[in-house]
């Protein structure tokens, strides 16, 4: 009996350390836009690579690209786990309920999701908190804007997004008081043509720094056209707009990915919900500007230095939102699993969440 | 609203119809051949994206445009000669070309990702542009918008008071009774399909040049589709086409507008313009049986083979 389970145990390990050598862990990756966006997919995707660089041959990572959200995404998810992928990233909010039913079918493989909130055994979602960047962007912006007026582009009116603009709209505040926002939603996450038209209609509205949540530089080009300011997002999007540019707030995922990777590989993966900012070296201000003001520049490197120390925390009470609610109270900050489920403006934006 | 605004709005909708101008310019023609090419798409991606080559290459925004013209052009000919020169059906054939043109420019077209150029600067015209209004909404674009407009009564002159454009009626309306009184069917065709293509390749140099100068995957973004959306509103006249432009210009991107002024319609509901827009006219269109007849060319689609009787 004994001698049997040492034998079948011996048998596991040699049938592990083989598997280890021949078979390289499979990674899938599914993307929203198109690798070259040079934005959101293209920082996942630089991610991607950042895994192939440190592991080798030990992995063997493959990606799906353009892939829009909803029934099709069922489709795509559901071949990366037929294909053998032993992990898979999926990288855009809309592929949340997708990801949940494929990783119901599919319990041995191990399923992460971007920005959702949607846990399961084999399921964990990985957040950054790209409002964090924002809040300094409104910090830049508020400071910057000559008409007092912040233009936003939105892409779907979901927690993430909506948290975004309430952290710019803080940050904004926190140095102008005046400072009004004008949103609008282009119902896209990437679509070039569509982004330039809403920047130039809210430029057009008397907006002078552009921030926005799609995924191409078409909002800073627009800018630079006009000798106004932007604000890039998700990757450093400096030489669009070499005049415009701000700074970018650059997403870095590989410490992460290569962090899951390393857990399935040693076999210690757990579902779990990460958020992961400054400190985590996920996000960063890619390429500021040096044609900004001296005062300028202080004040962003002051508020990310108290960011990034974890002394500031942008949503810390008391903030109130736009109807008057208490939406945080006094001497509490937002917990990771509240800032999931932000569905309010702060005090101060004139407008309503489409619903 | 101010008046400002409302004038900043329209030019806007100009630059915004322009390039749906000159693609459903180009369609339009090619489908009063009766030819029907939904590779539209296609070909304006491989425009935009060879005409941003070339004019990243030399420097030329005139070269970018020639070149993407050239290029359309040669979309074209392989659709045409699939479809006329061999029968292949032309809806197959023309989505085909449109996966086709969308996989290729993005594969020739990646190693200019995040590459930025200086596109056309806008001309104001002397004097027109002074006019009040009109002169800043029509008359201060840049070379391509000026070219669009010139297109369009260049076209409606051709088409509707010359010969050129009663054969080309006569090959779309009944090729076989065109080609009984010794027209050659296929020829027209083929000339009527690359014209197609040209425009198209312009229309994707307007928006890898002008409107967005960068290449970046897929990024006409299905304004092919609505070109084709936008032939059958204008009812296959070159005026009303221009009118229809400028129409989806403003639905559009009027939603934008709107919401920056703090109007509480929902966005999605605004979007959609331009496609109920479409649906409408299609229904008042289809309604009067008779009508339909008079205005969709009528061998549109179908296949013509000059050894085959009617």
């Amino acid at each position: 009996m004994k001698l049997k389970s040492v034998l079948i145990g011996l048998g596991l390990l040699a049938g592990a350390s083989f598997v280890q050598a021949e078979d390289p862990l499979k990674v899938g990756f599914v993307y929203v836009g198109p690798v070259g966006d040079l934005g959101w997919s293209y920082e996942h995707d630089r991610g991607r690579k950042g895994i192939e660089e440190y592991f080798g041959d030990k992995v063997k990572t493959t990606y799906v690209e353009n892939v829009p959200e909803g029934a099709d995404a069922e489709r795509v998810i559901t071949q990366l786990a037929k294909a053998g992928n032993d992990l898979i990233f999926t990288t855009s909010f809309g592929f949340m309920n997708p990801t949940v039913k494929v990783a119901k079918r599919f319990p041995k493989v191990k399923f992460e999701h971007a920005t959702g909130y949607k846990l399961s055994k084999n399921l964990g979602t990985y957040v950054l908190r790209t409002y964090e960047g924002r809040y300094i962007s409104g910090v830049a912006a508020g400071m910057m804007t000559k008409t007092n007026t912040i233009g936003y582009i939105g892409s779907f009116p979901i927690p993430e997004v909506i948290r975004d603009i309430n952290a710019a709209y803080m940050g904004a505040k926190s140095v102008n008081p005046d400072v009004k926002m004008k949103i609008v939603w282009a119902n896209t996450w990437y679509d070039p043509g569509k982004e330039t038209d809403a920047a130039n209609a809210l430029m057009d509205q008397g907006v002078d720094v552009m921030l926005q949540h799609t995924d191409s530089p078409a909002p800073l080009i627009a800018a630079e056209k006009r000798g106004l300011r932007a604000i890039g997002q998700a990757s450093d999007q400096s030489k669009f707009a070499p005049n415009a540019h701000i700074f970018s707030v650059r997403d870095d995922w590989a410490p992460y990915y290569i962090k899951r990777v390393q857990a399935v590989m040693d076999g210690t993966w757990d579902s779990k919900d990460f958020w992961g900012g400054f400190q985590e070296d996920m996000l960063s201000l890619a390429s500021i500007n040096p044609n900004l003001p001296a005062d300028v520049r202080a004040k962003i490197d002051a508020t990310y230095t108290a960011i990034n120390s974890g002394e500031f925390k942008p949503f810390t009470g008391p903030i109130k939102d736009n109807k008057g609610n208490i939406a945080v109270p006094a001497n509490h900050s937002l917990t990771d699993q509240e800032l999931a489920q932000v569905n309010w403006y702060v005090d101060g934006i004139t407008d309503e969440i489409p619903r | 609203m101010d008046s400002d605004l409302i004038v900043q709005i329209l030019f806007a909708a100009v630059k915004t119809g322009t390039p749906l101008l000159f693609i459903a310019l180009g369609e339009v023609i090619c489908e009063k051949s009766g030819v029907l090419n939904l590779g539209q798409e296609g070909m304006m991606l491989m425009g935009a994206v060879v005409g941003f080559l070339a004019a990243y290459g030399t420097g030329s925004a005139g070269l970018g445009v020639l070149a993407a013209m050239i290029m359309g052009c040669i979309m074209s000919l392989i659709f045409a000669v699939l479809v006329l020169h061999l029968g292949a059906n032309q809806v197959a054939t023309g989505l085909a070309l449109t996966i086709f043109g969308t996989g290729l420019s993005a594969f020739i077209g990646s190693g200019v990702v995040g590459q930025t150029i200086q596109g056309f600067q806008p001309i104001a015209i002397p004097l027109l542009s002074d006019i009040p209004f009109l002169g800043r909404i029509l008359f201060s674009h840049d070379i391509l918008v000026y070219t669009s407009f010139a297109m369009t009564f260049i076209l409606m002159f051709v088409i509707y008071k010359t010969r050129i454009g009663l054969t080309l009626t006569a090959v779309g309306e009944n090729p076989h009774a065109a080609n009984a009184i010794g027209i050659k069917v296929l020829r027209v065709r083929y000339l009527a399909v690359m014209f197609g293509g040209v425009m198209a390749g312009i229309s994707g140099a307007y928006m890898s040049l002008v409107y967005t100068p960068m290449w970046v995957e897929n990024m006409t973004a299905g304004r092919g589709w609505i070109a084709l959306a936008l032939v059958v509103f204008a009812s296959w006249r070159i005026g009303r086409i221009m009118l229809g432009a400028y129409l989806f210009g403003i639905a559009s991107i009027m939603h934008l507008v709107l919401q920056g002024l703090g109007w509480s319609i929902s966005p999605n509901l605004l979007a959609m313009l331009p496609y109920v827009a479409t649906v409408i006219v299609m229904v008042i269109i289809s309604a009067d049986k008779f009508k339909e007849k008079l205005l969709a060319p009528r061998s549109l689609g179908k296949t013509f083979d000059p050894r085959q009787m009617a």
